[in-house]
């Protein structure tokens, strides 16, 4: 069996779901062609259908604006993956995030851009205490991580509602939320031509972006990170402190998923959130990850695709296709790229037949595989 | 590997160049016209509890239909609903259809109300509906109705129901499972406790809020530790998770104890079934807001050219709330009790309060 590139299995995962999502389309009796012009109408902002009406940039700028955080949480995700470690705890890291953004942003006077960085701030950090929690019990007493992330995703959910009903102002006309946060701590729109939220929190990701793949390309850190996750006793023996990597890993991935919490209350809550239940950007890092290949390049790809599905369902709905199609596709590829070992032994077959062929062209045998 | 991938690109392509030829014919449908309306096209966005929550977006949608039916309006064409999954496709959602230049945007639910004022703003012409909401600044969206109801008033006559039923069949407590603590939730809860103590004051209410209204199990396990408790009849205000309440209740019934659920938005009486000949339903009577009357009006207005921004009220006196018509589960007592109840508030002789006077009585939590 050959290496394959990671990337390109996704790839040919994508593909196969997307196939299918045409097929299932057509066989319940609805134009695949509706399902072409929704996502395409999403991604470009071009109707095929009303092709006269032009380009309109609102459904762009509303794809980016969903994959912000998505990227994030697949970076958070990743990074703790590539420690050998599963954060499924995302949830609550994002809302611990949300809420120590809400703090700032109602408790502390700030000037303009200095007081959503410092919202920022406060949120990864609130991010690493939530990711803290499992990588110490994890390191030290060898319990468990997804066990205790789940627990403390309902956890994070509880307490967060508890202190931000307690401490912080209630707006009256709902009783649901928290007042307004002040304009200085907003993030604003990037265009205000559109009426997209598509704020300057993508910077984040951005940032995120490079911090990931510096950390575990680039530095010492990042490579007894990898050493630990492909080995622990391997990494230990070589004098690696695997305990302390396995922490600050949980620390790097909370972070990155309490900014991505941030980003949504700073940018498009505009307050702080009592939350009724999980926004699921937690779990939906995991598939991202997963899809990605666990690498900075592919998690931005991946986190691109699954917020363009995300941002799709409008459109679809709106060409009549049920909403649903999206999240079918990406169950699709998350299985795929489950059971990639079927698609790397199908690449092979492939191979080796192109192989024969050109080698030894009389000994093959009839009838298609 | 490029084979592969020459393959699949392939592939690709034939389908998307066969479906683009499949495109099917526009559906007309003449004779249907009403000539003295305008045809127009209505967007309803609904929140987190979906389409088929049996309640609030499910009503307010129905009131569209209604409408729709009459004008001669095409579901998908003329009017259709976008699904929210999180507070985060509010906008994104409302914008859609702003882009798509339908003539009338509805929503149901408090929770819309940042997102409205937002869409408000960037598309100030676009007619919107607003259902729960009357909080708005007028001066900055003009164009959306908002339409509120006096829950209070509805809740305090299933709370007679219920406080009469218990007091009769000799029993102490009856409860309450809300949705999410909020202004409008506090409305229904307020309206019970009044209704039920104005008929049997020693009665005790156990109150459990939900904090979610797509949580049947949350629902179902409220449910199941309020009636443990002693609790006779619940009150459910908490859209899909009160349908995890009545199925707590149904397996109950089934298991040949006495139980009751009073229903909310819709008359929820056929959800409550608990034999297969459908004679007998646990759901004792419903609270009835009716959202499908706001949703309906607010379209005919918006084709009679007569839509206007603004609050707009539903109360008991015209019909906004109330009970169901139909009330198989009640006794002659319990509906002359609720008629008298309704002439009481109609008259101004009784008034309502929208505060909760006690948040004391909760169990477990």
């Amino acid at each position: 069996m050959k290496k394959h590139n990671p990337l390109v299995i996704s790839l040919i995962a994508v593909v196969i779901g997307l196939l299918f999502a045409f097929g299932l389309v057509a066989i319940t009796g609805r134009n695949p062609f509706d399902l072409l012009t929704a996502l395409v109408r999403s991604m470009t902002g071009f109707n095929m259908q009303k092709p006269d009406a032009g380009i309109n940039p609102m459904f762009v700028l509303n794809w980016f604006k969903y994959s912000v955080p998505m990227i994030l949480t697949g970076l958070s995700v990743a990074f703790a993956y590539r420690t050998g470690l599963f954060n499924i705890g995302g949830e609550g890291q994002f809302i611990v995030g949300g809420t120590a953004a809400a703090f700032v942003a109602l408790c502390v006077d700030l000037p303009p851009i200095i007081h959503p960085i410092a919202c920022l701030l406060a949120a990864a950090a609130a991010g690493a205490v939530w990711g803290f929690l499992p990588g110490l019990l994890k390191a030290y007493r060898g319990i468990n991580e997804v066990v205790i992330c789940i627990m403390l995703n309902y956890s994070a959910m509880y307490i967060c509602n508890m202190l931000t009903r307690g401490l912080l102002p209630i707006d009256p006309n709902t009783n649901a939320r928290t007042i307004s946060i002040p304009d200085s701590a907003v993030l604003k729109q990037v265009t205000t031509a559109t009426a997209s939220q598509f704020n300057w929190g993508f910077l984040a990701a951005i940032v995120g972006l490079v911090i990931f793949w510096f950390i575990i390309e680039k530095t010492t850190f990042g490579f007894s990170l990898k050493a630990t996750g492909f080995n622990k006793e391997a990494a230990r023996f070589a004098g690696m402190k695997v305990e302390r990597n396995i922490i600050l890993s949980m620390m790097i991935s909370g972070a990155f998923c309490g900014v991505a919490g941030a980003l949504l209350v700073l940018g498009e809550y505009k307050y702080g959130r009592i939350y009724t239940g999980f926004d699921n950007y937690g779990f939906d890092g995991i598939s991202i990850a997963l899809v990605g290949a666990a690498n900075a390049v592919g998690v931005f790809f991946a986190g691109m695709l699954f917020s363009l599905l995300k941002s799709a369902s409008g459109n679809l709905q709106i060409f009549q296709i049920p909403s649903e199609i999206a999240e079918l596709v990406q169950a699709i590829i998350i299985y795929l790229v489950a059971i990639q070992y079927a698609i790397i032994l199908v690449l092979d077959k492939i191979d080796f037949k192109g192989f024969k062929k050109k080698r030894e062209p009389k000994s093959i045998e009839g009838g298609d595989a | 590997m490029k084979k592969v991938l020459k393959m699949a690109l392939a592939s690709l392509m034939a389908v998307t160049t066969l479906t683009a030829c499949s495109q099917p014919a526009e559906e007309e449908n003449p004779g249907t016209e009403t000539p003295t309306e305008e045809k127009i096209s209505i967007g309803f966005v609904t929140d987190m509890g979906g389409i088929n929550d049996h309640s609030f977006n499910e009503t307010s949608y129905k009131g569209i239909q209604e409408y729709a039916a009459e004008a001669g309006l095409v579901e998908g064409t003329d009017y259709s609903y976008l699904q929210s999954d999180s507070e985060t496709d509010y906008m994104p959602n409302l914008s859609t259809y702003a882009e798509e230049g339908v003539d009338l945007i509805a929503a149901a639910g408090f929770l819309f109300a940042d997102a409205i004022t937002e869409a408000a703003q960037a598309y100030p012409d676009q007619k919107m509906l607003i259902i729960d909401v009357d909080s708005l600044d007028p001066e900055m969206t003009p164009n959306v109705q908002q339409a509120v109801f006096a829950e209070h008033e509805g809740s305090y006559l299933v709370g007679v129901v219920a406080g009469l039923r218990a007091k009769n069949e000799g029993y102490d407590a009856v409860g309450f499972v809300m949705g999410q603590e909020s202004v409008t939730m506090e409305k229904f809860w307020a309206g019970y406790q009044q209704g039920v103590w104005s008929v049997y004051p020693e009665c005790q209410i156990y109150y459990d809020n939900a904090n979610n209204f797509a949580a049947p199990e949350v629902g179902k396990s409220l449910a199941g530790k309020q009636y443990n408790s002693g609790a006779y009849i619940i009150f459910h205000a908490a859209g899909a998770t009160g349908n995890g309440v009545i199925s707590e209740a149904q397996e109950r019934a089934m298991n040949g104890e006495d139980v009751w659920v009073i229903g909310v938005d819709t008359d929820q009486y056929a959800q409550g079934y608990v034999d297969e000949a459908q004679t007998k339903s646990i759901i004792l009577t419903s609270m009835m807001k009716r959202v499908d009357t706001a949703s309906y009006n607010a379209a005919k207005a918006v084709a009679d050219g007569t839509f206007e921004g603004g609050v707009v009220r539903y109360t008991l006196a015209d019909n906004g709330v109330g009970l169901p018509e139909e009330n198989p589960n009640l006794t002659e007592e319990e509906l002359a009790a609720v008629e008298e109840a309704t002439q009481k508030i109609v008259s101004g002789e009784v008034v309502v309060s929208e505060t909760a006077v006690n948040n004391d009585l909760t169990i477990g939590d």
